[in-house]
């Protein structure tokens, strides 16, 4: 039946072209635009740690002073004590945190002008916790960090830039003004979005879409790090009139050091959210804290808090999803032009002995083709649609592709839509009374 | 004409007519909504800077160490003032669509509790002010003494004579003269000497209290935290060919520092840059109107076609009882503008209710009402082109097919 119903859809679709063709086109046209920016989307909205994502959160408490006037407790870094406090309770199964700074980067017997790039002062547990991939060489170990050792993991494309791609690890690079040991070499690495710096405002530049920036190039311990490129460090914000020392931040008034940490499973969570909670309390008794608001959110919940998706991309996937809406209205409109012009056939098929169900269905199959032949045309229009997203000059531009999940969905889109359109239409022309039909020949 | 038999024939084919209408409708809240939009974006981009774009680039160099930013202002500001065709190089903290400047919050009293506005401090040493081709509107501009040095380590000098925007002035003291006034920003104090006309913040965005040219000029000395940023000045004709000629000389006047590459520019090319977002998102907006009324021709022509195909017969007769072509050609187009209108009434609640929810989730401000005639015009005049070919056809419909069999 089905072989047969195909046959007479191709038929059907034959005899009237010109209306075949815009039909086509209306829902490759709609397909090809909601397909583009889901796509976009999809890439934007990826879950960054798949399988893991559950089980690391970001945990904040509130060091703001009372009279502090901030409408958003807490704010989404923390000052250095509190931050290292945490950190060093080991209450979590990891915990890792978070500076970035920018540093000049050059390496001694390498012929080439320094470079400008942004350093992660990290800890150890920061590799393991986000499943780093190294290429040569391993993280560095907590020894090196209570021992304030000198050592640094660089990325691939600072390996390729500075030593060609060859194995570093033993070789020396030099962060402003001191000598470091590189310890190990990542292979490429690109999470998406650069979910452990969905902090916030730092960059000022377009700090919406810098969250698909790539990762740093140079990873250091912690307090190494510190010493290393004191001066240029930056404040997320402060009070009380600022750091003492510019870029030295140091038990000043400011926040500037994020904290994630691994809790395996519900009993440790919260455990951890007690322990902090208990953290803010026991730090106003000290007088310490004013707030004692604090806050543990999971990795996804984080990132959809910190609004990472730039608005114009959802924005742009509104207005496709509408136009998507209107094409769909077009196709029925003209689907039940069509197959209703059709009323003698139809009248003829069910006197000779069709149900009104084997109408319907010889109906939807011809709906169902013409969005088959809809989505090729949609998929085409989507590769173009991509690729005009990727001569865009934005951070995830690089990022854009169709992938598998994607190039299946445009076609099951595409079906399921003219599927819809078809529906009406084909309810109708199985009502057609065959007698009223007959009546006319 | 008359429109009784047209409305009782479009009653026949009650779905159809209300699908397109439903159509229509649609195209209608989007078109408005999405003109709207690329309106938005392109007054976005219309920010005024106040400064001279087109005479004017900016030098960023970073890496380098606080002691021996003396030393580097110096050597900058005479090799870059020795490339042939610079009238002259400033040392400043940023400039429009520049580095990200300072951003603080400020308060009427020196006390702190009277929070004025989020401003954002542009510093500058002596004659920048000049060089940027900031329009005074009251007051004078800093004099020679008014440029301090900055001590110890603080950001900038505890007491300044200082220039702020018209916008910042009506922001601070609405409806008074802002000369002599004071505003502080933590320990440091602020009075205000002159009034520019326009200034705009460094990287603007929409997010957040804050205005576009809420700007400070503070005079200070180079040297301290006030380097590596510097403003050169040329003729308009020359600056393209000068901001090459400075960045490759960058290297050879100091070869320790990084030179940001995509941060010295002309201060054009680093507007458009900063735009580009916005240009991409009108781009975007600009396609899916074309598409989207691409599409709605499609729908109406199909229709249309189909219907005048199915009376034939219908439309022989008329003209056989003595209807003109033009008769005949009158009867689809007003049928067409019949079924618009009820897309267009419709589409005008749906556009309100669409911009109610843009208001909400996107920060987006109201839809203008002259909007909704110019869209129902869009669509009359999209409609009656789409159905003319059609129409046409129809009117060339012979009276002899009414003697015909089906």
């Amino acid at each position: 039946m089905f072989a047969y119903y195909l046959d007479l859809a191709l038929h059907s679709l034959k005899r009237n072209k010109m209306l075949t063709a815009l039909m086509i086109i209306a829902i490759a046209v709609g397909i090809g635009a909601s397909m583009t920016t889901l796509t976009v989307m999809h890439v934007l909205s990826g879950d960054p740690l798949p399988g893991k994502s559950a089980h690391i959160f970001y945990p904040q408490v509130d060091p703001t002073p009372a009279d502090w006037n901030n409408p958003r407790h807490p704010l989404a870094v923390m000052d250095d004590r509190s931050a290292l406090e945490l950190w060093s309770a080991r209450r979590a199964d990891r915990q890792a945190l978070i500076v970035q700074s920018p540093v000049k980067v050059s390496a001694p017997g390498v012929d080439r002008p320094p470079l400008q790039l942004t350093l992660l002062a990290t800890t150890s547990d920061f590799f393991p916790m986000f499943e780093v991939p190294f290429a040569y060489g391993r993280a560095w170990t907590p020894a090196d960090e209570t021992s304030h050792a000198r050592v640094a993991v660089i990325s691939s494309d600072l390996n390729d830039r500075l030593f060609d791609g060859a194995d570093s690890v033993g070789r020396t690079v030099r962060l402003k003004d001191s000598d470091v040991r590189i310890v190990g070499v990542l292979k490429p690495w690109r999470p998406t979005p650069l979910f452990y710096d969905a902090q916030g405002g730092f960059t000022g530049n377009g700090y919406e879409t810098s969250y698909y920036a790539r990762p740093e190039d140079v990873f250091m311990p912690f307090q190494s790090a510190l010493e290393v490129n004191d001066g240029n460090f930056f404040q997320f914000t402060c009070w009380g009139g600022g750091p003492p020392v510019p870029g030295h931040l140091e038990g000043s008034p400011c926040l500037w050091v994020a904290l994630w940490v691994e809790l395996d499973s519900a009993a440790k969570v919260a455990d951890y959210r007690a322990f902090i909670t208990n953290y803010a309390q026991q730090q106003k008794t000290l007088g310490r804290f004013a707030n004692t608001d604090t806050r543990m959110l999971d990795l996804v919940q984080w990132l959809d808090h910190q609004q990472v998706i730039p608005k114009n991309a959802r924005l742009q996937t509104w207005l496709a999803l509408a136009f998507l809406v209107i094409c769909l209205f077009n196709t029925v409109g003209l689907l039940l032009a069509k197959f209703l012009r059709r009323a003698g056939e139809i009248g003829v098929r069910r006197a000779l002995g069709a149900s009104r169900r084997s109408v319907f269905a010889q109906y939807l199959m011809e709906a169902g083709l013409i969005g088959f032949i809809g989505g090729i045309g949609g998929w085409l229009l989507t590769l173009l649609g991509l690729w005009l997203v990727r001569r865009q000059q934005t951070p995830y531009a690089d990022l854009v592709g169709l992938d598998m999940s994607m190039f299946v969905t445009t076609f099951a889109l595409a079906i399921v839509v003219s599927l819809l359109a078809g529906a009406l239409p084909a309810l109708r022309a199985s009502r057609v009374a065959p007698a009223l039909q007959l009546k006319v020949y | 004409m008359q429109i009784q038999p047209i409305l009782a024939a479009l009653k026949k084919h009650r779905l159809a007519t209300t699908l397109i209408a439903m159509e229509i409708a649609l195209a209608c809240a989007v078109l408005c909504n999405a003109i709207f939009l690329i309106g938005d974006r392109l007054s976005a981009m219309d920010l005024n800077s106040g400064v001279d774009e087109a005479a004017l680039g900016v030098i960023v160099v970073t890496g380098f160490e606080p002691k021996q930013a003396t030393d580097l202002n110096a050597r900058m500001v005479s090799g870059l003032g020795a490339i042939p065709g610079v009238e002259s190089v400033h040392v400043v903290s940023s400039v429009p669509f520049g580095p990200q400047g300072g951003v603080n919050g400020i308060t009427l009293d020196q006390e702190g509790k009277h929070v004025g506005a989020v401003v954002q401090l542009y510093q500058g040493e002596a004659g920048s002010p000049e060089a940027l081709g900031l329009k005074l509107v009251a007051g004078h501009l800093p004099a020679a003494a008014d440029y301090q040095p900055i001590l110890g380590q603080d950001y900038m000098p505890l007491s300044s004579q200082v220039l702020i925007t018209r916008a910042l002035a009506e922001k601070l003291w609405p409806g008074k003269d802002p000369l002599g006034k004071e505003f502080w920003g933590a320990k440091y104090r602020f009075r205000v000497i002159g009034v520019v006309a326009n200034l705009s913040v460094s990287q603007y965005t929409e997010n957040g209290e804050h205005g576009a040219e809420w700007c400070v000029f503070v005079p200070v000395q180079a040297g301290g935290l006030l380097a590596g940023t510097y403003l050169i000045r040329a003729k308009p004709q020359d600056l393209e060919r000068v901001m090459t000629a400075a960045r490759l000389a960058v290297p050879k006047i100091a070869p320790q520092v990084v030179l940001d590459h995509s941060g010295s520019h002309t201060i054009s090319h680093l507007r458009e840059q900063f735009f580009k977002n916005d240009r991409a998102m009108a781009g975007m907006l600009v396609g899916i109107i074309v598409a989207l009324l691409g599409v709605t021709a499609l729908g109406i022509v199909g229709l249309a076609s189909f219907w005048v195909a199915q009376r034939r017969r219908q439309i022989g007769i008329r003209r056989a009882l003595g209807a003109t072509r033009a008769d005949i050609l009158r009867y689809f187009q007003t049928e067409n503008f019949l079924i618009v209108s009820f897309g267009i009434v419709l589409g005008m609640v749906l556009a309100y209710g669409l911009n109610l929810m843009l208001m909400q989730y996107y920060e987006v401000p109201r839809l203008p009402a002259y909007y909704f005639p110019v869209g129902a015009l869009v669509l009359w005049g999209l409609g009656q082109l789409a159905v003319l070919a059609p129409a046409l056809r129809a009117a060339a419909v012979p009276p002899v097919v009414a003697t015909r069999g089906v």
